[in-house]
């Protein structure tokens, strides 16, 4: 693995260093939220330990990743639900 | 799931403290050892992050002795189903497409799921920002940057210290830990450590690192707001409340097991915690468990009782004998740490009408707290029916209501109703979880 890993969050690139978690990642870029929940309000992580699901978001085009528990990759695709859910 | 599974004569189910321990123990044996965690990398919470910056003495040991040992490690993989004794189904986390579904067989099974934090609704706790103590933590050991950052660690239990060091090392401004036992009851637990000359060192060192940070005894956050995200924290102590601003509230009230996976197995629990022999044997044959899902009791405990849980599972109890002496005087320690950290009434009363209880859901407190039971809530309000299946409105509402949350169904996790197809599960319920159903 390089030292730095670029990813892109909502379809920007990020360079984090690597073993960040997509999680990290999307707040490393600025995201105003994870997801939006059921009744629309927005949301950040909770636990950061793969319980709670806050941190849901599309990795690769996979929906409702945890995020928490998946450690970028270098070309890494991730969306936040603001994004994919409107 | 067309391959034949794979066996193992011990299957390890997390690879924090307890399940690395119990891992080397076992595969001394010459055993066929597998260690199985969600988590890309072995650690846990507590040792997060330790594979690759270790820093403690005592995880460097342990996870040298893994290295060497024979062990297969799975990573990223969790349990959704328990078909029938010796045989589980599992899952990769991050591959919910159905594509990486199989079954694992085993011999001997060692559940080492240890515990997470307990966290109360109070108005405003579902802003972004607004975190756990120890989620804040392992956010920062997986990249978040937090220097400069105004932090306030609040809730209960050792780990806010803990918490609040390390957020500091990594250049964080902790303006305040509330920590909401009273003084009293913290210094007869100080006064209790002096036979454990380890734990008192260690919190001296703590205390040292943290001689700047205001600590306030029976102080707990009432209140957060903020557009859009954390930006005022409304705190009490006493009569008297104030606001603080801040970038982040590191909030956890203690710690909750996560026994969903041994419910579904069966396997006896009391007081909420699964139930033991001296060999870490649960009431179900071939089962054993270790760490904080028997009792929350620190990684010390955790070490010893996975060492005990891998011989007994390897039939070489006899070399546990020296181990049984401490794990008394651990076991002492977890009533000890029960005790002062003993949740106090008031927080009963943190969460108002419109309070969300169920963030999956949004269920708010009005809607569910004139129901009877758990279920009842359940099937009235959806409360604890989104992908986090009540891990933590389950807990919450424990304390608030009295509920306990009844029996485990699989998926132990969330899984997209393919992997459920795939996994052939006779005893598929009407309330799984589907992918669709998540929103």
């Amino acid at each position: 693995m390089p030292d730095t890993i670029t990813v892109n969050v909502n379809g920007t690139a990020v360079s984090v260093p690597s073993g960040t978690t997509a999680l990290a990642a999307i707040l490393i870029a600025g995201a105003p939220s994870v997801r939006r929940s059921v009744g629309g309000s927005p949301r950040g992580p909770l636990c950061a330990m793969g319980v709670c699901f806050e941190c849901r978001a599309t990795v690769n085009h996979r929906r409702h990743s945890r995020t928490c528990q998946i450690l970028c990759t270098p070309e890494m695709d991730i969306r936040t639900g603001e994004q994919v859910d409107g | 799931m067309a391959s034949r599974p794979a066996h193992f004569d011990v299957l390890i189910i997390g690879a924090g403290p307890a399940g690395i321990a119990a891992a080397c123990c076992a595969s001394e044996s010459g055993a066929r050892v597998g260690l199985l965690d969600n988590n890309p990398q072995i650690g846990g919470q507590i040792w997060r992050g330790e594979s690759q910056h270790p820093s403690h003495i005592e995880a460097r040991e342990w996870l040298q002795k893994f290295a060497s040992a024979k062990i297969e490690f799975l990573a990223s993989t969790e349990v959704i189903d328990h078909l029938e004794p010796g045989r589980l189904v599992v899952q990769s986390v991050g591959m919910q497409s159905g594509d990486d579904v199989r079954e694992l067989t085993y011999r001997n099974l060692i559940l080492c799921t240890g515990a997470r934090e307990l966290f109360l609704p109070f108005p405003g706790w579902t802003l972004p920002n607004v975190m756990g103590a120890g989620g804040l933590q392992a956010l920062v050991k997986s990249g978040l940057p937090i220097a400069d950052k105004k932090v306030i660690v609040a809730g209960t239990g050792p780990l806010l210290l803990a918490v609040a060091a390390h957020l500091r090392e990594h250049g964080a401004e902790v303006r305040l830990i509330a920590e909401q036992a009273p003084r009293h009851r913290l210094a007869r637990f100080a006064l209790s450590l002096a036979f454990e000359r380890a734990k008192l060192a260690q919190a001296f060192a703590i205390r040292r690192q943290l001689s700047s940070v205001p600590y306030k005894t029976s102080c707990w956050p009432i209140r957060a707001t903020g557009e859009g995200k954390l930006e005022t924290v409304f705190l009490r102590t006493g009569a008297h409340t104030w606001q603080e601003s801040c970038d982040y509230l590191a909030c956890g009230f203690h710690l909750v097991p996560n026994t969903e996976l041994a419910a579904l197995i069966g396997c006896e629990l009391r007081g909420g915690f699964v139930q033991v022999d001296d060999s870490q044997r649960t009431s179900i044959a071939g089962v054993f468990a270790a760490g904080e899902l028997t009792g929350i009791g620190g990684v010390e405990a955790s070490i010893g009782e996975g060492q005990i849980a891998g011989y007994a599972a390897t039939d070489r109890s006899g070399s546990t004998a020296s181990l049984l002496p401490q794990k008394q005087r651990l076991d002492h320690f977890a009533s000890l740490l029960k005790r002062t950290f003993a949740l106090r009434d008031e927080l009963r009363s943190l969460p108002d009408s419109e309070t969300l209880v169920c963030r999956c859901e949004d269920v708010k407190f009005a809607r569910i707290r004139n129901h009877s039971s758990w279920r009842d809530s359940k099937l009235h309000t959806r409360c604890g029916m989104g992908p986090c299946q009540g891990r933590i409105c389950g807990a919450a509402t424990e304390f608030l209501l009295g509920w306990r949350a009844d029996s485990v169904r699989p998926p132990v996790f969330a899984a997209p109703v393919q992997v459920l197809a795939i996994a052939g599960s006779s005893q598929s319920q009407p309330d799984l979880v589907s992918h669709e159903e998540f929103r």
